[in-house]
């Protein structure tokens, strides 16, 4: 806003009248109110025992529960991310078999529930009630009970981790894609294979654009991963939940644990942002780094 | 400017009646060219005549769907074996380009590798050689083209004019016996287009075997041993670059020549 006087045709300096934007102020008074009315309600219901929060915001099941809450997120997002690339480079192939499996596995996790994924992995004893791993027409090999491996902490892991691959797949496949064409021409013609360039060439510059956004799919994994209360998972959802079943203080143990996700998701939000800075300006070199639009784009601004 | 160049020799490019169309649309109509060892070919014409579809298939990043087209004594895409001529693998086309080099319109550095390694990448990922051996190597390859100041810069810090002659020591580092240009010059500025084109005179002297499609028909006079005429997916005419840019033949080629000079 301008403060410094305008000097008017006879050399005399005029002052400016500040603006009232009277209008901001009416808003921001309306918002306040609402937000600060509902806020109270919640904080002085007699009903909340803010104790009990205080109570249970350190207890050792809340926090085994974060710690194993962590745990999930972490494997579950590893597990997709590195099944998501290969489904995308399976998606992007010339194999018309590869490709169309790819598209039906990215149909299927992202058509289905993932809460009917957890269960059906919890239970999938009713189907096999053994899993067996050996060399065929032979007794060589090794057999274990169904329910013994797919305890909730697996189920959720599989369960998690098989549908981000299928969301992440195809921000694979869109990173992979905005590489230039051009890259794997020069590629072909330094003598490389189809896959050396892929690994060589192309995927490095792919990630660079995948990555920022892989701090999204953590952050939304974290809070997500409280589906696996329904296969107990022991998770920070299922040990609230247990608590809450048993003293009845629901509303206390929810507060606590969405402290906990907020938390979580505020310490993710910080490591997602210095993950961007250190990749998103590379990220949008590359992307203009070549082909048409670099040749494009300077002519139309100018 | 003719050190190596021996039109007696086995040629090192023969294409016959080569076509190539994709979509429904013939790009190439039956081109005949012939390029001998240490030979320069220039390529002019104008654009979506096919001479840069032609380079492409001169390197195999364009199938040719008739003709044939025989670069280094093989066919492109095909081996004769029992009789018939079987479709190259994947690996067969790496093969076969590791021995020519390309230089692109558009220079396509790698874009996340500095420009030592974007001329060591060849020599470390596809002839298996160390990182050290590969980064000497690429340290000569830069310097011969003026750049090992310039070494340890990612390709969107260096100019247009510096990228290519990056390209070209890349394609260079890979010891190539046949080098194709598709217009290094027609994405530089103008300023910038004779330190490109003083790398490829450099190239020329030392007797590299070298197809240049251009529009640089000063280059093609001074450094050029044979000019190509392409029009609509057919060589019009050809000859000495002198001979032919002083009297050509065709009403085609003199319309091109007088539109571009």
């Amino acid at each position: 806003m301008r403060t410094e006087p305008i000097v008017d045709g006879a050399g005399t300096p005029v002052p400016v009248a500040r603006a009232w934007h009277w209008g901001r102020w009416v808003a921001a008074a309306v918002a306040l109110v609402v937000a600060g009315w509902l806020a109270y309600l919640v904080v002085v219901n007699p009903r909340l025992d803010w104790d009990k929060v205080a109570e249970y915001l350190f207890n050792e099941r809340i926090l085994s529960g974060v710690w194993v809450t962590i745990e999930i997120s972490v494997l579950a997002t590893a597990l997709g991310l590195v099944l998501g690339v290969l489904v995308a480079v399976m998606r992007l192939a010339q194999n018309p078999v590869l490709s169309g499996l790819a598209t039906f596995y990215i149909w299927f996790f992202r058509g289905t529930p993932v809460l009917v994924q957890l269960i059906f992995w919890y239970n999938l004893a009713f189907l096999f009630p053994e899993l067996v791993l050996k060399i065929p027409f032979t007794a060589i090999g090794l057999k274990w009970d169904t329910n013994q491996v797919m305890t909730g902490f697996t189920s959720a892991m599989l369960g998690l981790g098989l549908n981000l691959a299928a969301y992440f797949a195809e921000t694979v496949r869109a990173g992979i894609q905005a590489v230039d064409r051009g890259q794997t021409e020069a590629a072909y013609s330094l003598g490389m294979t189809p896959a050396k360039r892929m690994r060589v060439i192309v995927l490095p510059q792919a990630l660079r654009i995948i990555i920022p956004p892989t701090g999204n799919e953590f952050i939304s994994m974290l809070k997500t991963t409280s589906l696996v209360y329904v296969v107990a998972g022991h998770d920070l959802m299922t040990n609230a939940s247990q608590i809450y079943k048993a003293n009845n203080r629901i509303m206390e143990l929810l507060i606590v644990a969405s402290v906990w996700y907020m938390l979580m998701t505020a310490v993710a939000t910080f490591l997602q942002g210095r993950l961007e800075r250190r990749f998103g300006s590379d990220a949008v070199r590359l992307v203009r780094g070549g082909g048409v639009a670099a040749k494009v784009l300077p002519k139309v601004a100018a | 400017m003719s050190a190596g160049k021996d039109r007696g020799a086995a040629p090192v490019v023969v294409a016959s009646d080569v076509r190539m169309g994709y979509n429904g649309v013939q790009v190439l109509n039956g081109v005949n060219l012939t390029v001998a060892p240490g030979e320069v070919s220039c390529i002019i014409g104008p654009s979506g005549s096919g001479k840069s579809t032609f380079l492409r298939c001169v390197n195999g990043l364009e199938p040719v769907l008739g003709g044939s087209l025989r670069v280094l004594g093989e066919e492109v895409g095909h081996t004769l074996r029992d009789g018939r001529y079987h479709p190259w693998t994947p690996k067969e086309f790496a093969a076969f380009r590791r021995n020519i080099g390309m230089v692109f319109q558009r220079f396509n550095l790698f874009a996340h590798q500095s420009a030592l390694e974007n001329v060591a990448c060849g020599p470390v990922h596809v002839l298996g050689m160390s990182q050290d051996r590969a980064r000497t190597l690429a340290m000569e390859h830069l310097d011969r083209v003026g750049l090992a100041d310039h070494a340890h810069k990612r390709p969107h810090q260096l100019s247009g004019g510096q990228q290519q002659r990056v390209a070209i020591a890349r394609a260079l580092a890979m010891k190539p016996t046949l080098m194709l240009f598709d217009e290094p010059t027609s994405a530089l500025d103008p300023e910038l287009v004779d330190e490109v084109l003083e790398v490829m005179k450099g190239l020329a002297a030392e007797g590299m075997t070298m197809v240049v499609v251009t529009h640089e028909i000063a280059f093609a006079r001074e450094v050029g041993d044979r000019l190509t005429f392409f029009a609509d997916g057919v060589v019009v005419e050809e000859g000495r670059p002198r001979d032919l840019l002083a009297a050509p033949e065709h009403e085609r080629t003199r319309a091109f020549l007088s539109s571009v000079q």
